[in-house]
């Protein structure tokens, strides 16, 4: 079996941007995606998804190293200044990197 | 009877339970399953009503309405700018927040004056829904004054295609069409259970507003005093706005309910995207935290006094 290793970039951020930030990877490269509803707590403080303005959602992407440093590049630009959002990449095995 | 309308009770509830910290949680898909039938059932009891009326005899009321309304978030925010030394961004989302309307709000003051037999035009739900999205625009026009790259398809977007004015407007038109003869077998599910979901989420906005306490010492002393005076001001005009529109003594109630309520469901999700730089704590702190427990509790049993002392007085 052949293993290949891929970036798996995470994206904790505020569940507002979810169809903005859903565009922008996309347009950066990413061919696929993983949602999920997330609560916790950083420095803008407790996101504990009680309700809608205060929920979180934790977006999850499988790429290259290019397309995750391009993504990454571009959203810290765009969000960082007023936006809950935290970034980070790591090395992952995948099994069938054609997809990713 | 109490002078208070009881199914605020359950958001003092919320709140106490809030308060001690109580594992109480409202889930979030009960949350939203309340939020879409209650914004369903006004939008729908607002359309049996309109359909009574000829359309031309609400039309110029509801511009004289959406037009008074505008005044609201215009006034707001040289107050926000001025006395309350706002950041420009701050200042449009809140004055975005104030001109905008709270369907919950508006859902207790008719319940309100339901149980003291007051009766009030059926088309005030046509106000509720036109009064929801125009000072959302002008809040972004205040907030980025100058600015360029405002992505206003997003943020129309997110107006026009939120769930309050697709379910509201969705409801107006589908008991507009169907009749109260058509929504009949309706009724026992969307006009009877409405106060016991609305109690439901009155519990869940207790907690919420508990839970964000803290979001309120951030906010400051001006703030507080504004999420006082604003609601008042703005009722003022409603009563005017009311008067003049010779609305009945429910309908001037109403009227200056939906003035003095301030958005806290459409209007943060909107300023998120059209105004990211505004600190969403601030406005939701002083909508929700202040502005909408005081209409509850002194706004709508104060108006409905003002609005019967004018008809008194003008009669």
């Amino acid at each position: 079996m052949e293993l290949t290793t891929r970036k798996l970039l995470t994206i904790v951020t505020e569940a507002a941007l979810e169809d903005i930030l859903v565009r922008d990877i996309e347009n950066l490269g990413a061919r696929g995606y993983t949602i999920t509803d997330a609560r916790g707590k950083g420095s803008r403080g407790m996101r504990d998804a009680t309700w809608a303005p205060h929920a979180n959602i934790r977006l999850e992407v499988l790429c290259d190293a290019d397309t995750a440093d391009a993504i990454c590049t571009a959203l810290r630009e765009r969000y960082y200044d007023n936006y809950s959002m935290v970034m980070y990449v790591g090395e992952v095995v995948v099994l069938r990197p054609e997809k990713f | 009877m109490p002078s208070f309308e009881p199914v605020i009770l359950f958001f003092v509830l919320g709140a106490i339970a809030g308060f001690v910290r109580s594992d109480l949680k409202i889930p979030g898909v009960l949350y939203e399953s309340l939020s879409i039938f209650l914004l369903l059932a006004i939008g729908l009891k607002g359309g049996v009503e309109l359909a009574r009326y000829p359309l031309l005899d609400v039309a110029l009321p509801a511009l004289a309405v959406v037009v008074a309304g505008a005044l609201i978030p215009l006034a707001a925010f040289p107050v926000l700018r001025r006395v309350g030394k706002l950041s420009t961004a701050d200042a449009g989302s809140i004055a975005a927040h104030y001109g905008s309307v709270s369907v919950v709000t508006f859902a207790v003051g008719s319940s309100y004056l339901a149980r003291l037999g007051e009766a009030a035009e059926g088309y005030m739900t046509v106000f509720l829904v036109l009064l929801e999205f125009p000072a959302l625009m002008i809040g972004v026009l205040l907030a980025r004054r100058g600015e360029r790259g405002t992505p206003w398809g997003q943020v129309m977007h997110e107006v026009f295609a939120g769930k309050s004015i697709v379910l509201l407007l969705g409801g107006l038109m589908i008991g507009w069409v169907a009749g109260p003869g058509g929504i009949a077998p309706l009724d026992s599910l969307f006009f009877d259970l409405f106060k016991g979901l609305l109690a439901f989420f009155l519990l869940e906005m207790g907690l919420v507003v508990a839970r964000r306490f803290g979001d309120l010492r951030r906010a400051g002393a001006f703030l507080v005093v504004f999420a006082v005076l604003m609601p008042l001001a703005a009722a003022g005009l409603g009563l005017i706005t009311g008067m003049l529109l010779e609305l009945s003594v429910g309908g001037v109630t109403l009227l200056a309910t939906l003035y003095a309520s301030a958005s806290y469901i459409a209007a943060p999700a909107a300023m998120r995207i059209a105004v990211p730089q505004a600190n969403p704590a601030l406005s939701i702190g002083a909508a929700l935290g202040i502005t909408f427990p005081f209409n509850l509790v002194v706004g709508i049993p104060l108006y409905h006094r003002l609005a019967q002392y004018l008809h008194h007085a003008g009669a």
